[in-house]
């Protein structure tokens, strides 16, 4: 029990510690760096709470392409980043005052809050004892969530056909093999027989 | 010391005031804008998990799922729009992002 709460706690303390860098660190490159962290550490939280299976989806999907996505488009883009760090301590205190207020509410809600009585009894999938988190996940999603799962997915594609659609330019002035014009050639236009005379070149 | 649902409703919380935190901190800088709502949307996903699991009910999770396909979504569509941005005007500071404005 022990080792769980330390677990836990040094999780915790490095997610938190790890976001606080994400909107400070100087550099954007250092920032999906700490981005990362983050998600690794919530990965071992999903893992403590028993959801093994969103876990590893964390750490598949998050780290290894939303984060490196990140990745790219910092690193591609040529931009001085520390001139859009200005007006970092402009805004402090603003951003303190209303993180202060949302994180007093929150503390709130979180002192006072209590389960509804009938709440336990209204569960919609309630968790089976005798199977992996990944089976009673798919054992839900495939049957009773089916129609949102088709959703899901076509939201992605959505969303692929739309970036390829906005990042997809056609450059003027690269050559590229047109197979089909290839070979549809004929004999007549494409080969000329000249008489040469002598001496008399063309 | 035993870590309960309220241990992790705290994690959770703290992590979505930092996200918004950076949301004002670094009003000039989408990427890192971006970058906060991941975070938020993170800590969203901490508290449906949390929930799923001292519930014991398998929704919170299913809905996480959810959380993250959209998430992933918006990051790519959010990135492709800054690229094209990039690319027309040279930066991507966000008072210069007012061409849209009628």
């Amino acid at each position: 029990m022990i080792v769980q709460a330390l677990v836990f706690y040094m999780f915790a303390a490095i997610a938190v510690a790890g976001g606080v860098m994400v909107i400070s660190a100087r550099n954007p490159v250092h920032s999906v760096l700490f981005l990362i962290l983050v998600f690794f550490n919530a990965a071992g939280l999903f893992l403590l709470l028993g959801a093994e299976f969103l876990a590893m989806v964390l750490v598949v999907v998050y780290v290894g392409a939303v984060a490196v996505l990140f990745l790219f488009v910092v690193m591609m883009l040529d931009i001085n980043y520390l001139k859009l760090r200005e007006g970092f301590l402009q805004y402090l205190p603003t951003g303190a005052l209303v993180g202060l207020v949302l994180l007093v509410e929150l503390g709130l809600v979180l002192g006072s809050w209590v389960f509804a009585p009938e709440a336990p009894a209204q569960l919609a999938a309630p968790t089976p004892a005798d199977l992996t988190n990944t089976e009673a996940l798919g054992q839900i999603v495939y049957t009773q969530y089916v129609y949102l799962f088709q959703a899901a997915g076509l939201i992605l594609l959505v969303a692929m056909v739309g970036t390829i659609l906005l990042t997809l330019r056609a450059r003027d002035g690269v050559r590229r093999q047109n197979i089909s014009r290839q070979i549809s050639r004929t004999r007549e236009e494409s080969v000329e027989i000249r008489k040469v005379p002598t001496r008399g070149g063309i | 010391m035993e870590i309960g649902l309220a241990h992790y409703l705290v994690v959770a919380a703290i992590l979505f005031t930092t996200g918004v935190l950076g949301l004002f901190l670094n009003r000039k800088n989408v990427i890192i804008i971006m970058m906060s709502l991941e975070l938020m949307l993170l800590a969203v996903n901490i508290n449906l998990v949390a929930f799923s699991a001292y519930l014991q009910d398998m929704v919170g999770q299913v809905f996480t799922m959810f959380v993250l396909t959209v998430a992933a979504a918006e990051a790519a569509i959010g990135l492709a729009i800054v690229v094209i941005f990039f690319r027309n005007r040279g930066t991507i500071a966000v008072e210069e992002i007012s061409q849209m404005k009628g």
